[in-house]
């Protein structure tokens, strides 16, 4: 009797053990059937054909590929990367200074004030950020309508000169501050700046503030030690926010298609359209993996100069 | 009591202040203007005409956007609790156990984290469509496809968040309770859980932000039976521009600042 009890033990124990160490595979099984699989198809639509309406043959094509390298996909590619990459480098100079403020404060209360202040508009909602952005770009958004008062103004001053009124500035044309390059631009940088700053932040605090002292002592002014002690110094913290901010301007859609006019289309619009409006899925497959090798051969770049 | 003179005074230099304060006003202006303009009693949104909140009676009224704003929160909800637990079991066996391929695991782990929203979108929608996903199901089980993308780009976020505080987990907290005979299990449950309920605190803000927050993604693995808020904005912002709108932001600026402060408050309680 107590050798079967004892045996049964042993083996419910031997069960629970088994379903605690299987417990721990429940994520690896997650990552392959939810992330590892869809890529998987995506990978194999990029080679397929679109047969009619709904429907897709795979016939390892390249056609989609080769779509991808025609000149109006191509264009709209680079110009992806060098919007991508002007707002980066904005980021940057921005981020630096506001970082630096933050960082060499002596004052750890304000220190964390000034952090929060930063970081509290990156926890508000993207598509509420740049809602607020057009509000203040359109036409009739709030730097159109001071740019009116202000035209307004100096018009009836020519008024109570004694001249036609409309004489000195003529008619009031709205700055047309959306739907271009510059709006998607400003977007960009708007909702990407907190990515570039955390890092930053992070590498200046830690920093050894005796190397600067020593920088002053020894007679080089501010800026002349702020390229030629700090910034080597924190070129970690550099790359991680070059890459944090440039990866995801790179694949940004809301931003050029809320701000943006037919022009300033970036990758992730064309893709979008693939799928939502021409049915085109294949080709949008292969524009996908386009975008995803092309971040990560940055990516691998990155590294290859880390371990120079 | 005299001031003493700070060597590195970069913070009070004139230019490091001007472009801070500059990136202050940059960042806030819109917000709060925005804010400020949901009282204005005016359709235009340009002029102020006075205090109102009918805006606001509208924007709660919208049945469709309560509904969208019903969906995100249940959406968020579900998806941080199967986040927790999933980034919680890939932290620890990472921490914890040596098993071949190590390596890899962790890489692919890093994917959802960096792999383009649009991409991981796009993946999503050929996905359940390939496999035929159910798109008939009765509320709720008809955001089933959505939370399962939100959670599959959030628990690598959580993951990370819990490893980071597993490293200062003291090993000697756990040799004590073994010298005293507790099981594996047992010190699983009393030490290191508990020694982790700030990174869970914080990692649940963080994907249930995520989850919020999320546009892309949902986009692709919504229907139109399916909206969520951002969606739901999202489509309203392209019919047109009214300050319902705005009334609706102020509300989730609001909820946002409340979710930060929670936040904060928790840390500073445990960094003691």
């Amino acid at each position: 009797m107590k050798e079967f009890i004892a045996f049964h033990q042993s083996f419910l124990k031997k069960i629970f053990q088994f379903s605690l160490k299987t417990i721990f595979l429940i994520p690896t099984f997650w990552l392959i059937i939810f992330f590892l699989i869809p890529l998987t198809f995506v990978w194999i639509y990029s080679f397929s054909e679109v047969q009619d309406i709904i429907s897709f043959k795979l016939t390892w094509t390249l056609k989609n590929y080769r779509e991808a390298f025609e000149p109006v996909y191509l264009s709209i590619i680079f110009k992806s990367i060098w919007m991508a990459g002007l707002t980066t480098l904005i980021c940057l100079v921005l981020g630096l200074i506001v970082s630096i403020f933050i960082a060499f404060n002596p004052s750890k209360v304000l220190k964390n004030f000034f952090l929060l202040l930063i970081i509290l508009p990156f926890w508000t909602n993207m598509l509420i950020r740049t809602y607020a952005l057009i509000a203040v770009l359109r036409t009739t958004g709030y730097i159109n309508k001071s740019y009116n008062y202000l035209w307004d103004f100096l018009n009836s001053i020519s008024n109570f000169l004694g001249l036609d009124s409309q004489a000195l500035l003529g008619d009031f044309t709205p700055l047309n501050l959306l739907y271009n390059n510059g709006a998607v631009i400003l977007g960009l940088v708007y909702i990407h700046l907190p990515f570039m700053i955390l890092p930053l932040f992070g590498v200046l605090e830690k920093l050894e503030k005796s190397y600067i002292e020593a920088s002053f002592d020894l007679g080089a002014g501010k800026i002349t030690t702020l390229f030629k002690v700090i910034l080597p110094k924190i070129s970690e913290g550099i790359y991680a926010g070059l890459l944090i901010t440039f990866i995801p301007a790179l694949g940004s859609f809301l931003t050029p298609d809320l701000l943006g006019g037919n022009d300033s289309q970036m990758i992730a619009n064309v893709i979008e359209r693939q799928f939502k409006g021409a049915n085109d899925w294949p080709f949008g497959s292969s524009l996908s993996f386009l975008l995803m090798y092309l971040l990560f051969f940055i990516v691998a770049m990155k590294s290859l100069m880390k371990n120079k | 009591m005299s001031k003493k003179k700070l060597i590195i005074d970069y913070h009070q230099t004139w230019w490091v202040k001007f472009f801070f304060w500059s990136t202050i006003f940059f960042f806030y202006s819109p917000i709060i203007t925005l804010m400020a303009f949901s009282f204005n009693n005016s359709r235009r949104n340009i002029v102020w005409r006075g205090f109102t909140l009918k805006y606001y009676e509208k924007a709660i009224n919208n049945i469709d956007l309560l509904e969208a704003f019903s969906n995100s929160l249940i959406i968020a909800l579900v998806s941080t609790l199967i986040s927790l637990v999933l980034g919680f079991l890939t932290a620890y066996s990472l921490w914890r156990f040596k098993f071949p391929f190590k390596a890899i695991y962790e890489g692919a782990l890093s994917l959802p984290i960096v792999i383009p929203e649009i991409a991981m979108g796009v993946s999503m929608l050929i996905f359940f469509n390939q496999i035929n996903w159910p798109t008939d199901l009765s509320w709720p089980y008809n955001l089933s496809a959505i939370i399962i993308a939100h959670i599959t780009f959030s628990f690598p976020f959580v993951a990370v968040v819990i490893r980071a505080r597993l490293q200062n987990f003291n090993f000697e907290q756990e040799e004590a309770a073994m010298d005293l005979c507790a099981s594996q299990l047992r010190i699983l449950w009393d030490i290191v859980i508990p020694f982790l309920k700030p990174a869970f605190i914080s990692g649940g803000i963080l994907a249930f932000t995520l989850s919020l927050d999320d546009f892309v993604i949902t986009f692709f693995t919504s229907t139109p039976n399916t909206v969520t808020f951002p969606v739901k904005v999202y489509s309203m912002l392209r019919f047109s521009v009214t300050p319902e709108i705005n009334a609706i932001s102020t509300i989730m600026i609001l909820i946002t600042f409340l979710l930060a402060s929670l936040g904060l408050y928790y840390q500073s309680k445990f960094k003691k």
